[in-house]
C-alpha cells in the first residue's frame, strides 16, 4: 500500500515541477512509473443509498457531486480532474469497512468522505486510520472527536451532539423544565442523550425518565402511555431517519403535543416532507443547515443556485449540505496542498477557513471538529408556509464558537 | 406503577396485537391451504399501502383507497398465482419460496422507481383523527377503529371458511386435493380464489398501517418478520393460531415496553424460540 502511494506521490510532484518549469529538477528522476491513472483524484464516498436514512443519503451524494462538478469546472485541483466513487455501506458496520478497504485498496482513493451514521462512521474511520487515508467524516458523533477514536487523518465536518442538542436545549428548556427522553438504542441516541442531559444540568432542567427504544422500530405506541404518564413539560426524542417521522407522528397520534412541546436534537427536512406538516407542526430541532439561510448569507445564496441549477431547481436538504461542506473543505485543502500529499493536506485542512453554505468554518486543531453554526428550527403551521419548501422558521442561529464544544483536555487531548 | 399505567399499557398491547393479527392473516390463510410460503407478503402489504394512497389522492377520499386498494391489489395477487405459482405446485416448498422472495425484491424495487424512495405522508382521516379518553388513559380513536376493522375481517373470515360452501371446500381442499378433483372440485379455481384474499388481507393491513406509520418501500421487510412470528407463533395455517398469537405478542410487546423497553422488539424472537422449543408445531398447529 505504501509502495502506490508513494508513487502517487511521485507523480504528482513531478508534474507540479514541470508546470512550474523546471525548479524541481530531481523530481524528474522518476518519469516511467508516472500512470495516466494518476491524473486524476479519487475521492471514495460511501454512504447508505439503501434502507431507513437512504433520501438523507441520496442527497448527500447529489450536494457531493455538485462540489466535484464546481472544482472540476475551475480546472480541477492542479490540473488533475476529481472523480467521486459513491458506494452503499447499506447502513452496516461491516459493510460499510468492507467497501471502505476496497475503495481504498482496490480504487486507490486519495480519501474518503461520507458515510451517514455515528455507528457506522466509526467502523470507516477504523479502516481509515489503519490506512492512513484522509476521512471527512459528515455525520453526527461525539466519540470521532475523543482520544480513544481519535485519528490525525480524520476531520469531523458534521455538528457533534454536544453542539445540536446543546443548542436545542439553550433555546428551549428553562430552569425547572421536565424532560422526557425517548431515545434510540444505538451510538447516535445514547450520544444525543448525553448532549440533553449535560445542557440541562447547566440550565437546571429535569429529567423525568427516560425510555430507550429499539433501532429501526415501526410502532411506538406501546411507549406512549409511560411517556404520558410522566407528564413532562418538553418530550426529547433523540433518534433519526425514518424513525423520527414513526416516533412524531405516533406521538402526536396519542396526543402528547398537547401535553408537552416535542423537541428533537436534528430536525430533519426530508422525515418533515414524510409526514406532513400537520405531524411536525410547532417541532423544535437543531440542524447544520436549511436553505432559507439565503436571505442572510451570500455563501448560502450561492450554494442553494448552484444546487437548483444542478437539480432540476430541488433545494438541498440539511444532511446533504454536509456533502457539500464536507468535499468542499477537502478539495479546497488539496487545492492549498498542491495535491493529494496526505500530511500536506491534514496541514491545510488544520490551518483552513472556509465559507461555503452557511458562514464562517473551521478545524479545531486538536480534534478536527469542524467549528461552526447551529442552527435552531421549528417546524412551520401549514397555513404559515409560504411554499412547498417553506418547512421551517430559523429560532436561532449560533455563531460558530469553540465555547459550544467540549474542551481539548475534556476530550483526553493533552493541554 | 399504578395499575392505571398497566391497564393502559394491556390495551396497547391488544391493540398492537390486533394490527399484527391483521399483518399475518393473509400469510397463514395462504399456507395453511395452498402451502406456499408467500415471502412477498410484506411487499404486498407494502405495495397495498401505496395504492391506497393513491386511490386515495385521485378519490380524495381515505375510505375508496380503503375498499378499492385491497381489491385492486387481491386481484394482482391473482395474476402473481396464475402466472408464477400455478407453475410450481407439485414442486418442492422452497420452489414458491424463492420465487415470492425474489418477487418482493422486484416488487420493491418497482415502487421505489414509481413513488421514489423517499416516504410519503399518509394523513389519519379526518373523521378519525384525535384520542379518546378510555378512562384509564387516551387512545388515538383511529386505533382503536383498526381494531373494530380487524375484529370485523376475523369475523368474515371465520363466518366464510365455516358457514359456507365455499368455506368447506376451501377446508376439504386444503386437507386432500386430489380427493377434490375426484368429487369434481375445480380446486384451481379455489386456490386462485385463496390467493387473491390472502394479498388482499396484506394490502387491506398496509392500508391501514398508512395512517400509523410512514408510508415508504421498505416499510414491507419489518412487517414480514412480524407475521412470520405470529404465524410460526400460532402454528402454521392455523387461523385461529394466528389470531391468539398476535394478541399474546402484542401484549408480551407492549408489557415488555413497560419494563424494559429496549427489549421490545427482541421479545417476539425470544418468544418464538420458547414456544417452538415447547411445542414445535406452533400452540395450534397439527404435528405433519
Amino acid at each position: 500500500m505504501t509502495d502506490i502511494r508513494n508513487i502517487t506521490k511521485t507523480g504528482i510532484s513531478r508534474r507540479r515541477a514541470l508546470a512550474g518549469l523546471g525548479a524541481g529538477a530531481s523530481l524528474v528522476a522518476m518519469p516511467w512509473i508516472a500512470r495516466a491513472a494518476d491524473d486524476i483524484i479519487r475521492i471514495g464516498f460511501p454512504t447508505p443509498l439503501t434502507g431507513p436514512f437512504a433520501a438523507e443519503a441520496k442527497d448527500q451524494v447529489k450536494s457531493a457531486e455538485l462540489a466535484v462538478k464546481q472544482f472540476n469546472d475551475k480546472g480541477g485541483i492542479n490540473g488533475r480532474k476529481i472523480e467521486l466513487l459513491v458506494r452503499d455501506d447499506k447502513l452496516n458496520g461491516g459493510e460499510a469497512a468492507t467497501r471502505t478497504l476496497e475503495l481504498i485498496e482496490k480504487d486507490k482513493v486519495h480519501a474518503v468522505v461520507g458515510s451517514l451514521s455515528s455507528a457506522v462512521q466509526l467502523a470507516v474511520n477504523e479502516v481509515t486510520r489503519a490506512r492512513g487515508i484522509i476521512y471527512v467524516s459528515i455525520s453526527q458523533s461525539d466519540t470521532i472527536n475523543e482520544v480513544k477514536d481519535f485519528s490525525k487523518y480524520t476531520f469531523h465536518e458534521a455538528l457533534n451532539p454536544h453542539m445540536t442538542a446543546g443548542a436545542v436545549a439553550r433555546h428551549s428548556f428553562k430552569k425547572g423544565s421536565k424532560v422526557a427522553h425517548l431515545v434510540a438504542d444505538y451510538a447516535y441516541g445514547h450520544e444525543m442523550l448525553r448532549g440533553f442531559k449535560r445542557a440541562q444540568a447547566e440550565i437546571g432542567a429535569e429529567t423525568v425518565g427516560e425510555i430507550l427504544h429499539p433501532f429501526g422500530a415501526a410502532d411506538y405506541s406501546t411507549f406512549m402511555p409511560r411517556l404520558r404518564s410522566m407528564r413532562p413539560d418538553f418530550l426529547c426524542i433523540s433518534n433519526f431517519g425514518r424513525d423520527q417521522a414513526n416516533s412524531i407522528k405516533q406521538a402526536v397520534d396519542f396526543g402528547l403535543k398537547q401535553q408537552a412541546k416535542i423537541v428533537v436534537p436534528v430536525i430533519l427536512h426530508n422525515q418533515r416532507l414524510a409526514v406532513g406538516p400537520e405531524v411536525f407542526e410547532g417541532v423544535v430541532g437543531g440542524a447544520n443547515y436549511y436553505w432559507g439561510l439565503e436571505s442572510q448569507l451570500p455563501s448560502a445564496k450561492a450554494f442553494n443556485d448552484a444546487y437548483r441549477a444542478a437539480n432540476g431547481g430541488a433545494i438541498p436538504t440539511d444532511y446533504g449540505a454536509y456533502g457539500y461542506t464536507g468535499l468542499s473543505s477537502l478539495l479546497m485543502a488539496m487545492q492549498v496542498a498542491g495535491g493529494t500529499d496526505t500530511d500536506k493536506v491534514i496541514a491545510a485542512l488544520e490551518a483552513l477557513k472556509y465559507d461555503v453554505a452557511k458562514g464562517p468554518q473551521s478545524y479545531r486543531k486538536c480534534d478536527h471538529q469542524s467549528v461552526q453554526s447551529v442552527l435552531v428550527l421549528e417546524s412551520l403551521k401549514k397555513a404559515d408556509m409560504k411554499n412547498d419548501a417553506d418547512l421551517f422558521k430559523v429560532v436561532a442561529n449560533e455563531a460558530a464558537s469553540e465555547k459550544v464544544l467540549r474542551s481539548c483536555t475534556e476530550l483526553g487531548f493533552p493541554a | 406503577m399504578d395499575t392505571e399505567l398497566i391497564l393502559m399499557q394491556l390495551f396497547s398491547g391488544v391493540a398492537l396485537g390486533a394490527i399484527l393479527v391483521l399483518t399475518a392473516l393473509g400469510l397463514s390463510i395462504i399456507f395453511g391451504m395452498l402451502g406456499v410460503v408467500n415471502f412477498a407478503h410484506g411487499a404486498l402489504f407494502m405495495v397495498g399501502a401505496y395504492a391506497g394512497l393513491w386511490v386515495a389522492s385521485l378519490t380524495g377520499s381515505f375510505w375508496w383507497g380503503l375498499l378499492v386498494a385491497p381489491v385492486m391489489i387481491g386481484l394482482f395477487g391473482m395474476l402473481i398465482e396464475y402466472f408464477l405459482i400455478r407453475p410450481l405446485y407439485g414442486r418442492s416448498i422452497d420452489d414458491p419460496l424463492l420465487l415470492t422472495f425474489g418477487l418482493s425484491y422486484v416488487l420493491v424495487e418497482g415502487v421505489r422507481i414509481v413513488f421514489g424512495t423517499d416516504g410519503i405522508p399518509f394523513p389519519t382521516p379526518s373523521a378519525l383523527t384525535g384520542v379518546l379518553d378510555l378512562g384509564v388513559g387516551f387512545f388515538p380513536i383511529y386505533r382503536i377503529f383498526v381494531v373494530g376493522v380487524v375484529f370485523v375481517v376475523v369475523l368474515l373470515l371465520w363466518l366464510g371458511l365455516e358457514k359456507t360452501r365455499f368455506g368447506l371446500i376451501v377446508r376439504a381442499g386444503a386437507r386432500d386435493p386430489t380427493m377434490m378433483r375426484v368429487l369434481g372440485v375445480d380446486i384451481s379455481k379455489v386456490w386462485l380464489l385463496v390467493f387473491g384474499l390472502g394479498v388482499g388481507l396484506a394490502s387491506l393491513g398496509g392500508v391501514l398501517s398508512g395512517p400509523m406509520r410512514s408510508v415508504n418501500p421498505e416499510m414491507g421487510s419489518l412487517v414480514l418478520a412480524e407475521a412470520f412470528v405470529v404465524t410460526v407463533i400460532g402454528g402454521l395455517g392455523s387461523l385461529l393460531g394466528s389470531i391468539i398469537a398476535g394478541l399474546a405478542v402484542g401484549i408480551v410487546i407492549s408489557m415488555t415496553a413497560l419494563f424494559a423497553p429496549e427489549m421490545a422488539t427482541i421479545v417476539m424472537f425470544a418468544l418464538m424460540a420458547l414456544v417452538l422449543l415447547i411445542r414445535p408445531q406452533g400452540l395450534f398447529g397439527k404435528l405433519a
